[in-house]
């Protein structure tokens, strides 16, 4: 039995919103076509677009989050992982101040999530830095 | 428009049962087109059918034939996308006695648009629509009419605006070697900007192209810097049919011009990826 499909989806990359379809061959993603009738992207992609498909199953991608443990990066939980920055960050913000702690968010993120950090750096944290690497 | 998609829907629903799959197009979420494997086991997907815009169907077709050799599929295609499956079949790409062809006629409308010289099928046995005659391609003439400083000029200025995507490449049918030499260190410098070698990039792929690019123009249609680099494929083209005789898609028999050195099975011993 053949599985031969073409998943909608916006490429990961930037802000502009290239639409793209990401070709599953069997359940193995096996390339990117463009969206020719898109609006935003119009059949069009750059090298970035065209290898959106890559690095879903490199072999360099982390798959769990790594904390660094005498020099050493080793292997952890998510709940570790968010444990230990959220210590950090309050520790930070406890001595230094608010304004010591500075946020930069990603034009890969959704804008809900870029909304959620917006909230995150100025009603959590209590600092008006951040930015958006767009304007980098 | 409507007509002719509802020709083809019927075609469809006659020619399922008798093979595995059959690869076409499909208007998916918000009106999107994409390649579609209709199965008939889901006749029902039909009801998405599209026809426009065209898309590169016959690497699609490589991809799901290199995984499924065996598979007997059908495939909706259209003069240029029957040329592109003639050439990768006898360049080892594609199982011609595998497929079933049918062939989807374009409107005179779409020819203006790929300023198109041949917008029907030969080979398909099953057709739909009616075969209309080609248009002239004012681009191509227009730049053949040039002297040879003005066309160095056109090309420097186009080039210029070359981001170099791949694109061109990558929606190409056409290109299918297993080790591109556009991946060369010398054109993919790691690390530095802005790209080497537009310029280069256009040539070294138009030299690659000859006797092999069949018009589809699907690497102007990428293209996100609009270059017209479908005129330079089809000026050599010209000069492929002058010199050997050939014309791409036209038989399924005649060899292409980068074979004809070698005997029968000389070539497989080579040991090229192509």
């Amino acid at each position: 039995m053949i599985e031969y499909k073409n998943v909608l989806t916006t490429c990961p990359y930037c802000g502009t919103g290239c639409a793209l379809h990401l070709q599953v061959l069997d359940g193995d993603l096996v390339g990117v076509l463009p969206a020719k009738n898109h609006a935003i992207s119009q059949g069009g992609l750059c090298i970035k677009g065209w290898n959106a498909h890559a690095f879903v199953k490199h072999k360099d991608r982390l798959r769990t989050p790594l904390i660094r443990k005498n020099g050493v990066f080793v292997e952890a939980t998510w709940d570790e992982a968010l444990t230990l920055v959220a210590e950090k960050l309050g520790t930070v913000k406890e001595e230094s101040g608010p304004d010591s702690v500075g946020v930069l968010t990603s034009a890969k993120c959704t804008n809900e999530e870029n909304y959620l950090m917006s909230k995150f750096t100025r009603a959590v944290i209590g600092t008006n830095n951040i930015d958006h690497c767009a304007r980098l | 428009m409507i007509e002719r998609i509802n020709t083809l829907r019927e075609t469809l629903d006659q020619v399922l049962p008798t093979v595995d799959g059959v690869l076409g197009l499909r208007s998916g979420p918000s009106g999107i087109v994409a390649p579609y494997l209709y199965m008939k086991e889901q006749l029902e997907d039909l009801a998405a059918l599209a026809i426009w815009p065209k898309m590169p169907v016959p690497d699609t077709l490589k991809i799901i034939q290199k995984a499924h050799p065996e598979v007997r599929l059908a495939v909706v295609c259209r003069g240029c996308e029957e040329r592109g499956i003639v050439e990768m079949a006898k360049h080892a790409q594609l199982k011609w006695e595998n497929l079933t062809l049918i062939g989807l006629q374009c409107t005179e409308e779409e020819a203006l648009f790929c300023r198109c010289a041949k917008p029907y099928t030969s080979h398909s046995k099953v057709t739909v629509g009616e075969p209309i005659a080609g248009v002239p391609d004012p681009l191509t003439e227009s730049f053949a009419a040039k002297s040879q400083p003005e066309k160095l000029a056109f090309w420097k200025e186009q080039f210029l605006h070359c981001i170099k995507c791949y694109g061109c490449r990558n929606i190409c049918p056409q290109c299918f070697c297993n080790v591109c030499a556009l991946e060369d260190e010398t054109w993919v410098e790691t690390g530095k900007l802005p790209m080497p070698l537009p310029p280069m990039y256009h040539m070294v792929r138009a030299m690659h192209m000859t006797a092999k690019c069949v018009a589809c123009r699907e690497c102007e249609e990428t293209c996100p810097a609009d270059i017209p680099m479908a005129i330079q494929f089809r000026l050599i083209a010209r000069d492929v049919e002058a010199m050997f005789g050939y014309e791409t898609g036209a038989s399924i028999d005649q060899k292409p011009p980068q074979l004809l050195v070698l005997e029968e099975g000389e070539y497989e011993r080579t040991g090229l990826p192509h």
